[in-house]
């Protein structure tokens, strides 16, 4: 089963309606919630970091009785050094969007810990695209 | 049926139904509703004389409905009149209560917030529709359970035995009577009876107005401003270390609850959540103004606390918070929200469901008897309900003859009963 949602850059109002929509829809489906959790979490992240950085962007869930993935696209200006990106506190963010409680430097590294599997390419000046995986069986 | 926070009403054969899995006594449909289609299922008052030893268990609130110019004891004293031999306070134990949430909390430091298990409704809406949050409720037994755990031992002390002893909750909702019916993490109520506030306070009123009623004291003197307040907005919050809220309002709470799931860190030590607006002062059996009530209580604690300051040494120091018997048992989480046990049934019902919403029109009118039209299709993907109960499917497959008119009555009827449609059709 697909799930599919839009995301625009510089919607901070909006971040999180795909996380939010994923929690309904993995409760209904009798997931344990410590795995909800995990994987809200990320996707939030995921689409904060949409929302804060890039243009615009695309989610595609991929549902297996077992395990979810996750495809995060975006259009936007990319990350040039992505180990550095993936240290805790390393932030790029405005100051405006730190202003509004985000660009703490820790989302990369949160999506990470909440994740089984990770995988993150990134091309400068085209855009972003992350893919994470996580377990959903007992 | 609209207001329902878990969905848990249908309407069929012209009547509301409750799913009672689903429902969690919050009485928000009892507040709105047009016709009092909602009952609330009490004692008989005259069950009080099966016991030689009547007493009456009084939350704070119903003092707090008298205009001030009735006196609690007055209140007390109609209250022997009707034929209760003790009168209890029973938020006399709050201290107990605040006792075991600071033991609670520190065996417990790792989860946080911590949610107060004070409103009943509230409990149940957390092990139906946030079963991830159960842990974090305060297992230490509200107020209600805890004073007739306590009187109950006075009485027993000075020689009545326990059979003889009845005690009776005046209730301010409907959710208190289920915890005393049904109780979450207790496997039996120490309270004996249930009382409807709406109705007490109604016959003490009468008594009061019409005879001349004498002036009594509560069988207890331990009653404090923290009680007083305790059932109102920010009666706990206030009493907890760190960072405390209180929400009030079912649908101010869902939304918060809904976005805790979500947020990994929020900081916070402690959630009080009353499934009320103004917690008990707005309670569905509250019969007076709930601000007034709110304002009369902070006056009645202002009282109280001025007089605390005169009279040294009052007696709570003697009670001490016993984990074993005043603490709640474990608190399952019982969703109502799966599709199916199975992963893969329950995938291919969600696929269904998301099939059916295409066609339907998204308007959530309610005709259909289901709440929204999501809510249909899972009916209908359960087998609650047919696709030819929404009217707009309806119309369509009367147009292409896959449904007669005849048939379409009887659908109709079947939701909304045959005596509205005999009704419309004159």
């Amino acid at each position: 089963m697909d799930l599919h949602y839009d995301i625009k850059g510089g919607d901070f109002v909006n971040a999180g309606h795909a996380s939010s929509s994923l929690k309904k829809v993995l409760k209904q489906l009798n997931v344990d919630s410590r795995r909800i959790k995990r994987l809200v979490i990320a996707l939030y992240e995921a689409e904060v970091n949409v929302v804060a950085h890039a243009y615009r962007g695309t989610i595609q869930v991929q549902l297996y009785p077992g395990e979810v993935e996750i495809t995060v696209e975006d259009e936007g200006p990319g990350i040039e050094d992505i180990e550095q990106a993936m240290q805790e506190g390393y932030s790029t963010a405005s100051p405006e969007v730190r202003e509004m409680g985000f660009g703490a430097g820790m989302g990369l590294p949160n999506i990470k810990r909440n994740c089984d599997r990770f995988h993150i390419e990134s091309t400068p000046g085209k855009g972003t695209s992350l893919v994470i995986r996580n377990s959903i069986s007992d | 049926m609209t207001v329902c926070p878990t969905q848990a009403i249908r309407v069929r054969e012209g009547l509301a139904r409750i799913f009672e899995d689903r429902c969690v006594d919050c009485g928000e449909c009892y507040k709105v509703c047009p016709v009092s289609a909602i009952i609330i299922e009490q004692d008989d008052f005259e069950e009080i004389y099966r016991y030689p030893v009547r007493v009456a268990m009084l939350p704070s609130v119903l003092i707090g409905q008298f205009p001030s110019r009735i006196p609690a004891k007055q209140v007390y004293g109609a209250l022997r009149e009707m034929g209760f031999t003790h009168v209890f306070e029973i938020d006399s134990v709050v201290d107990l209560v605040q006792q075991g949430y600071e033991m609670f909390s520190k065996e417990h430091s790792d989860l946080k917030p911590l949610i107060s298990t004070f409103c009943p409704a509230i409990v149940r809406l957390i092990q139906v529709r946030f079963p991830s949050l159960v842990d974090q409720l305060v297992r230490v037994k509200p107020p209600m359970d805890l004073a007739a755990i306590h009187f109950k031992e006075v009485l027993t002390e000075q020689g009545h035995s326990p059979e003889s002893i009845g005690l009776f909750y005046v209730t301010p909702c409907a959710a208190k009577i289920a915890s005393v019916k049904s109780p979450v993490g207790d496997t039996l109520s120490p309270i004996n009876g249930v009382i409807n506030m709406e109705y007490l306070y109604n016959r003490l009123l009468q008594l009061i107005t019409n005879q001349d009623i004498k002036e009594a004291d509560q069988d207890s003197d331990l009653l404090n401003e923290r009680g007083i307040l305790w059932s109102l907005t920010r009666g706990e919050s206030v009493h907890q270390k760190g960072r405390s809220l209180a929400i009030d309002g079912m649908n101010n709470v869902t939304e918060f609850l809904e976005r805790l799931e979500e947020t990994e860190d929020s900081n916070l030590d402690f959630l009080e959540l009353r499934a009320c607006d103004e917690s008990c002062a707005g309670g569905v059996l509250i019969s007076g103004n709930r601000f007034l009530t709110v304002e009369r209580l902070n006056s009645r604690a202002e009282t109280f606390r001025r007089e605390a300051m005169v009279k040294a040494g009052s007696g709570y120091t003697e009670w001490t918070y016993v984990p074993e018997t005043h603490n709640l048992g474990p608190i399952e989480a019982r969703s109502m929200l799966v599709l199916d046990a199975d992963r893969i049934t329950a995938m291919q019902k969600m696929r269904k469901v998301e099939d059916l919403l295409k066609v339907l029109p998204g308007i959530d009118c309610g005709a259909c008897g289901s709440p929204t039209c999501r809510a249909l299709a899972e009916d209908i993907v359960q087998e609650r309900a047919g696709i030819s109960w929404c009217i707009f499917l309806q119309e369509v497959q009367l147009k292409n003859g896959k449904l007669t008119l005849d048939e379409a009555d009887r659908i109709n009827a079947g939701i909304w009963g045959s005596d509205r449609q005999n009704r419309s059709q004159k």
